[in-house]
């Protein structure tokens, strides 16, 4: 097989998790096209290690370890987002300004409906 | 560790590009409904959907696995990365009350910009990449790459300590995780039983 | 010792004093009033000394180099000859003489240590411009005089009044010292050396190059210090200072050296005729001006300062006619009779309480107060006025006679236009100042009213000086025939005709006076409001019981709100109103000069200054400021950028990353 197929396409997966990443509002959605991104790597190092006939297979070793370490990542990462959710009542990655010049936390962020989180905070109590 | 003994390329041998084979031809297909999911997943304006067609993508890419003879990553991506990275995700977006049906803000205001810079870097990467790998051809006649006895014995041979290091992380990230969500869930159930006191206080006032 | 150690002595001692005064005055104020008077008594002692040992023989110089500047050496000189001896012995005389005064005038001030070592001081530069031999040791006395007048005049820095004139003394007179530095300068150069006898021999043998330029500068400077027309307005309003000091620095002393250093340098002025005329023209405004100010003054001080513009004035006439021998004669008479006016109308305003001639006139027995300056200054004013036999007569008539002298073309030195102009004017003068001398004694010392509080005897500190100076009121004038012998030999005896002339010309103007003193009194006596025969004026009440200067200052600060003006009092039964008539208030106000000077300098001056504080905010501080705000814009646009959300941060990253990367493999792929 031409090396090209696995590797364009890789190219274009990680292109498309790229727009995923800065286009998206929603922090899990973001996380989603992280992951886009991370499966492009992953494909590329089989392809490349397929096509070297790597004795160590290094390629794949470091794949396996990429899935791990996404995996855990992605774990992390829900519960930063579950932990922001509930303090400001939204997972938007747009809201979260608090680097902003002359922002402090939660300024102008409180669209999201207080209220919801209130009872969300019950509901966690509860679940 | 060391890398091994250089190791040798697959055969030259000239292939015309007018004779592609039949995995080419899968391949190519696959990676195509691959990159229509992805795609979908990064456009789509209904969140839980964008979840499912991500779905898609990981399970189109489980098949590229297996076509490029790495069978032991195709199934732990499939256990991994479909089995517990989407539910996960999907848990999030319930937890997170993402609007079910088209959510009207799903895009940011930042998505001419990150079309432009896709676009832009996907267009760089290719050209360098096709144009590197112009004239090179993965040969896979041999024996499988990436068969399970392949990947147990390099990995508990070779790659042994990262493979260590690599389940402490796991515990470091599972204790994290259970850390954060613990803390938040202490000071909730001790609020959510003080109210109800500084009510029935109140009452008795 | 020789007597130019004792020369060199009698300037160095009462500069000792000041230094010593000035270090000790807060630690051992015990020793203050020994510091000040010790001094100044023993350089009196040492200048007669000298007087007597120079005698009026031949010039005693004596010169060691201080400084060599590369063209015209500076060199520490004496020349001791008549006019300087002399000199000096008055300057002796009046500093003592008011040191003593001061110890009971200013009994009660705080600030006395630092007075009296002023004044120690400035008596100190005076000596040093008299005797100096080198110009530029000369200026340095001039200019240390002239800081020790801001000072002194400044004494009752409290009040408004004096604040203003001691920087008003100080800057009129700097007006004036800047040609003067110049002309000093232009001066060396022409004549090449600092030395005095050095250009006069250089005048005397070739010439200058630039006599006319070179006398006008320095005329400039001789007019500041000597307040003369146009650089007058001053001196009455420096009358804000202490009595003592007024008589020290504005009778005898630095008003005097303007006199003193055109006398010295008279073959240097004598070189152009246009700077004699342009003296004389200066000596005939100063004299007729000042005397007709005199005449509307309701401060008694103001009236004195006023008339020592014109009696300078008389003394520079005296210079422009190109006799110095008669200059320094009235300078040394003027010195005296003048000194005694002031210290008097110390005592008098300490007595009444006030210095308002409308308010003593409206107080009976005055004269009982202060019998000692009763008796003097109708003495000194007899001397001013010009009477025969006191001292003021002979000193006058010696600078008409030489005015007449040169009038009818007997001159070698002087031309006949400025011996007219002088001639004149004196004459006119003449008339005026016995005008002004007998307001000043009917108004002060026949008033009627209400008797003036009695608080017992005036210090005899303050009094006994008064007979001190009063004697060569009444009989220096005698001197006139053994004068030239000290001088340079001109007959100063008066001639008949000017004599006759100028004290009829006196006699008239006391019995016009006493005349419209009288008429005025009556016509007051009948006016509606008269109470007791006069219209009631506001009381100028300051509290005697203080020491005389405390009482002075008051009477300084009152006199304005009460009267409305520094220098007049709405006094109908005032015998100036009647003379001066329509006059009266240009003549009370300098004839407005002030007004002038303030809308010709002052206005452009202070308009210049806010020009300048204009650019300098909003033009060159605006770019200043605007070095600033741009910086700060800069940030503000560039801090925009930071917006919080971090898509938009990658985004700029990443597009800036794909950016390089494509133009790192263009690179690559090119080369």
């Amino acid at each position: 097989m031409h090396l090209a197929y696995p590797a364009v396409l890789a190219v274009l997966l990680f292109c498309v998790g790229l727009y995923g990443v800065l286009a998206r509002r929603n922090a899990i959605l973001v996380l989603m096209s992280v992951e886009l991104m991370l499966n492009a790597v992953n494909l590329n190092l089989v392809a490349f290690d397929v096509w070297l006939r790597d004795a160590l297979h290094a390629g794949q070793a470091l794949t396996l370890f990429t899935i791990a370490i996404a995996a855990a990542e992605i774990g992390i990462g829900l519960a930063i987002v579950l932990m922001v959710y509930r303090n400001r009542g939204t997972s938007d990655v747009d809201r979260l300004r608090d680097t902003a010049e002359g922002h402090g936390p939660d300024d102008g962020d409180h669209d999201a409906p207080e209220e919801a989180a209130a009872p969300a905070h019950t509901t966690e109590a509860a679940a | 560790m060391t890398l091994g003994p250089p190791v040798t390329l697959a055969a030259t041998a000239p292939q015309g590009f007018l004779s592609p084979t039949g995995v080419e031809i899968a391949f190519l297909l696959v990676g195509m409904a691959t990159l229509g999911a992805a795609v979908i997943t990064v456009t789509t304006k209904q969140l839980v959907h964008a979840a499912l067609w991500l779905v898609v993508a990981l399970g189109g890419l489980a098949v590229e696995y297996l076509l490029l003879t790495a069978e032991f990553i195709a199934w732990v991506q499939v256990l991994i990365y479909v089995g517990s990275v989407v539910v996960l995700l999907l848990f999030g977006l319930m937890l997170t009350k993402a609007p079910i049906g088209r959510s009207p803000d799903a895009d940011s205001g930042n998505r001419w910009v990150a079309l432009a810079v896709a676009i832009a870097s996907a267009g760089a990467l290719v050209w360098v990449v096709v144009d590197a790998f112009r004239t090179q051809w993965i040969d896979l006649d041999g024996a499988a790459q990436g068969s399970t006895e392949v990947t147990g014995t390099i990995l508990f041979r070779h790659w042994v300590l990262p493979f260590e290091a690599l389940s402490v992380l796991l515990l470091a990230a599972l204790v994290g995780a259970i850390v954060l969500s613990r803390k938040n869930g202490d000071a909730e159930t001790a609020e959510a039983a003080g109210t109800p006191t500084s009510a029935t206080d109140k009452e008795q006032r | 010792m020789t007597t130019t150690t004792l020369a060199v002595l009698v300037p160095l001692l009462p500069f000792l004093g000041a230094v010593a005064g000035l270090l000790l005055g807060r630690k051992a104020p015990g020793f203050v009033r020994p510091l000040a008077i010790l001094p100044t008594l023993t350089a009196l002692g040492l200048a007669v000394v000298v007087a007597l040992r120079q005698g009026g023989d031949r010039a005693i110089d004596a010169a060691t180099e201080l400084t060599p500047t590369g063209s015209v050496p500076i060199e520490l000189a004496l020349h001791l000859d008549g006019f300087a001896v002399l000199t000096a012995v008055l300057v002796g005389v009046v500093a003592s003489c008011v040191q003593i005064y001061s110890t009971a005038y200013l009994r009660d001030d705080p600030r006395y240590p630092s007075y009296a070592a002023l004044v120690s001081l400035f008596t100190s530069a005076m000596l040093l411009v008299v005797f100096s031999g080198d110009l530029m040791v000369l200026l340095v006395g001039w200019e240390i005089m002239g800081i020790c007048s801001y000072f002194l005049v400044g004494h009752y820095w409290e009040t408004p009044e004096a604040r203003a004139a001691s920087l008003k003394a100080f800057l009129v007179t700097k007006l004036g010292d800047v040609p003067f530095l110049i002309g000093l300068f232009a001066l060396a150069a022409d004549a090449g050396s600092f030395r005095i006898t050095t250009i006069l021999d250089k005048v005397a043998a070739g010439g200058l190059d630039h006599p006319t330029l070179i006398a006008l500068l320095l005329l400039a400077g001789v007019a500041g210090k000597s307040a003369q027309f146009p650089l007058h307005t001053w001196l009455p309003d420096a009358m804000a200072g202490p009595t003592p000091v007024s008589a020290l620095i504005h009778a005898a002393t630095m008003v005097a050296a303007g006199v003193y250093f055109v006398a010295r340098l008279l073959p240097v002025f004598a070189a152009s005729a246009a700077a004699l005329i342009v003296l004389a023209v200066m000596a005939a405004v100063t004299m007729a001006g000042s005397a007709l100010a005199a005449l509307a003054q309701d401060d008694i001080k103001r009236v004195l300062a006023y008339s020592t513009i014109g009696q300078l004035g008389y003394m520079t006439g005296a210079l422009a006619v190109g006799d110095r021998g008669a200059g320094v004669f009235h300078l040394l008479s003027h010195g005296a009779f003048k000194a005694l006016l002031f210290l008097a109308a110390g005592v008098i305003i300490h007595a009444a309480g006030t210095n308002s001639l409308a308010a003593m006139s409206r107080m009976g027995n005055l004269r009982d107060r202060v019998p000692d300056a009763f008796w003097t200054m109708s003495v000194a004013l007899l001397a001013l006025a010009a009477i025969p036999p006191f001292s003021g007569f002979f000193s006058k008539e010696a600078v008409l006679g030489a005015a007449e002298h040169t009038a009818t073309g007997h001159s070698e030195l002087a031309p006949a236009t400025a011996g007219w102009i002088v001639l004149v004017a004196g004459l006119v003068t003449a008339l005026l100042t016995a005008a002004y001398a007998t307001r000043l004694w009917l108004l002060a010392f026949r008033g009627s009213g209400p008797a003036a509080p009695d608080h017992g005897r005036q210090p005899l500190a303050m009094t006994s000086v008064l007979w001190v100076l009063a004697i060569p009121s009444l009989t220096a004038g005698l001197s006139f025939g053994v004068l030239p012998d000290w001088f340079d030999g001109h007959d100063l005896t008066p001639t008949l005709t000017t004599s006759v002339l100028a004290t009829g010309l006196a006699l008239v103007g006391v019995i016009v006076t006493y005349g419209a003193w009288r008429h005025s009194s009556a016509m007051a006596a009948r006016a509606p409001l008269a109470v007791d025969g006069r219209e009631p004026l506001g009381a100028v009440a300051a509290h005697p019981e203080e020491g005389p200067a405390a009482t002075e200052a008051e009477a300084i600060t009152a006199h304005t709100p009460v009267y409305g003006s520094i220098a007049e009092a709405p006094d109908s039964a005032d015998p100036g109103r009647l003379l001066l008539g329509p006059l009266h208030h240009a003549a009370a106000n300098g004839f407005h000069l002030d007004a002038l000077y303030t809308a010709l300098f002052v206005r452009p001056t202070q308009a210049a200054a806010r020009l300048v504080r204009f650019l300098d905010r909003e033009v060159v501080d605006t770019y200043v400021r605007g070095a600033g705000n741009t910086a700060n814009l800069l940030g503000t646009l560039v801090r925009r950028a930071q917006t919080g959300n971090v898509q938009t941060y990658l985004s700029a990253l990443l597009a800036g990353s794909v950016v390089l990367a494509v133009a790192a493999v263009l690179v690559a792929a090119g080369a």
